[in-house]
């Protein structure tokens, strides 16, 4: 699948924001006033500015609104509601938080609970897709999960139990990667139940359908930068899980090495994502002999 | 909605046959004539005379060679365009209820004006049925003709899709799927008429009649005999002689 840096941003920042929201909404961090405002705020920032890049890849994004109308049926559509109700249900908590008020903590609870319907909303998006065999599986969710709650772990300094979650996250980043690679053969998807003609003998490809490019194999048959798969996945669990993870055992939680960590594991993460797309093979690839 | 409706008894959809179908591509000119006047937005060329020509296209054949066990390969031609599912996974994931199937016929369509182009549908499709059009910034399907086949203003024989009204070959065949009496149930019934990718359970309406098996390689030399020349008269004396030097 392309990698468009939009749905890149959308899923990491997203999942970070409503994270770190879901972290706070827990009460987990007590803070107030100023650094109540800042942290809360770069919980909201990083949740908006993710909602506002997926817009970014629509044909035609004046018409977003009509995103929220097939909630029944759609995991996009449940996504965005998700995601407006918990930005709305915190906002009561963020502003108590700042400028001083109790909330009796349900509310808290019930706004963290909708932090993570949005983040497991978000990873159905692609696990629903039996097209994409290397999403449609249980890892999807497991992995958008498990980075949301490690980002939101280091970001409210919480750092033994961030050093947990990225333990965590280790393992099922390298899950996912050995799992995925196994899912498209599992699925048993070929040139030959693609055409039908695998009863009648071994299928390649004799002309394509057109010489230049198309919409097809622009979104779903991307090949570049796979070759660099290997090493960017040892990056990419390095830098998201196993550097942080080190760092927040044997460094101490100042603010300063907090983000200085954060930083590094968001870097892992938007390395991951990329791999998420770029190693993702559609079957409609499987007409044009391509993977 | 984009919540599918209960199966319809009607189930319109086309029949192809790859024994017969030549490889033309005249179905992806017809389609792209007609679609580019009627329903929705036309169907754009992006740098349609330059370099790396690009553009939206509701059908494309696609040809294979398929080596059986035994004798030779064959060439098999395989237009390949959205299959109207039962099960249509494209419906489902769509957002807005832009992307829908009629309840009357089973016709999967995409209503335009609803769409803001997040080509989700296009990756729930397993079949590449779905192109976003890159002018319009909406996604563009096969619409089995909608504007023709219930088109009364038309002769009655053009009232069919332009892709089945054009074949030279006669290899595309459109009727009620849902009626087992029909034309095209009856063809599909006689020729083993299958599913493409079966295990995505989609559950398509359009089926495709596989090519009819072939009799064993004739080792027959037609020129044979032409070869083995006997010369005579001036020619077979110089032919020996020749032989004897």
């Amino acid at each position: 699948m392309h990698p468009a840096p939009s749905v890149i941003v959308f899923t990491t920042l997203s999942g970070a924001g409503f994270g770190l929201l879901a972290f706070l909404a827990l009460g987990l961090l007590p803070v107030y006033g100023v650094q109540a405002f800042l942290i809360w705020g770069l919980g909201y920032g990083l949740a908006v500015i993710g909602l506002l890049a997926s817009t970014f890849h629509l044909g035609n994004p004046q018409r977003a609104w009509r995103a929220f109308t097939q909630w029944r049926t759609s995991w996009l559509s449940r996504e965005g509601w998700a995601a407006v109700a918990a930005l709305l249900l915190l906002a009561p908590v963020a502003l108590a938080a700042i400028f001083g008020g109790g909330l009796p903590p349900f509310f808290g609870l019930v706004g963290a609970a909708f932090c993570l319907a949005t983040v497991i909303a978000t990873s159905m998006i692609y696990t629903q897709l039996k097209t994409v065999p290397r999403w449609n599986f249980w890892a999807t969710p497991a992995l958008f999960l498990a980075f949301a709650a490690t980002g939101g772990a280091i970001m409210t300094g919480q750092a033994l139990m961030a050093a947990v979650l990225c333990a965590l996250l280790a393992v099922l980043m390298i899950a996912a990667f050995k799992l995925g690679d196994q899912r498209f053969g599992e699925v048993g998807a070929s040139m030959g139940s693609a055409t039908g003609l695998g009863s009648v003998g071994k299928v390649r490809v004799l002309a394509q359908p057109h010489t230049g490019p198309n919409y097809l194999m622009k979104e779903m048959i991307h090949v570049v930068g796979r070759k660099h798969a290997a090493t960017l996945r040892r990056i990419a669990v390095t830098l998201a899980a196993i550097l942080p993870g080190l760092m927040l055992l044997f460094m101490p939680p100042h603010p300063f090495v907090l983000a200085v960590i954060a930083a590094i594991h968001l870097m892992g993460a938007f390395a991951a994502r990329w791999l998420f797309f770029a190693e993702a093979e559609h079957v409609v690839g499987l007409y044009y002999g391509q993977r | 909605m984009t919540a599918l409706p209960p199966p319809s008894a009607k189930k319109l959809g086309l029949v192809i046959d790859l024994d017969t179908c030549v490889g033309c591509h005249a179905c992806v000119t017809a389609c792209k004539g007609w679609n580019d006047q009627g329903y929705g937005v036309p169907l754009s060329d992006q740098n349609a005379y330059g370099s790396e020509p690009s553009g939206t296209f509701l059908n494309r054949v696609h040809s294979y060679e398929v080596q059986p066990d035994q004798g030779p390969a064959q060439v098999i031609n395989f237009p390949r365009s959205c299959l109207h599912c039962e099960n249509a996974p494209c419906v489902t994931v769509c957002p807005t209820g832009a992307s829908y199937k009629r309840a009357e016929d089973g016709i999967v369509l995409v209503n335009e004006d609803a769409c803001i182009g997040c080509g989700l549908c296009a990756w729930a499709c397993p079949y590449g049925a779905r192109e976003l059009d890159q002018a319009a910034g909406v996604m563009k399907k096969c619409t089995l003709c909608v504007d023709r086949i219930y088109n009364e203003n038309l002769p009655e024989e053009d009232r069919q899709p332009a892709c089945v009204r054009t074949c030279p070959a006669g290899a595309r065949h459109f009727g009620d799927l849902g009626d087992p009496d029909s034309d095209v149930s009856k063809l599909v019934a006689e020729r083993g008429g299958y599913d493409l990718m079966p295990e995505m359970d989609t559950k398509p309406v359009n089926k495709y009649l596989p090519p009819r098996p072939k009799g064993p390689e004739q080792q027959v030399d037609i020129l044979a005999p032409l070869l083995d020349v006997k010369t005579t008269g001036f020619a077979g004396w110089l032919d020996r002689i020749l032989e004897k030097i």
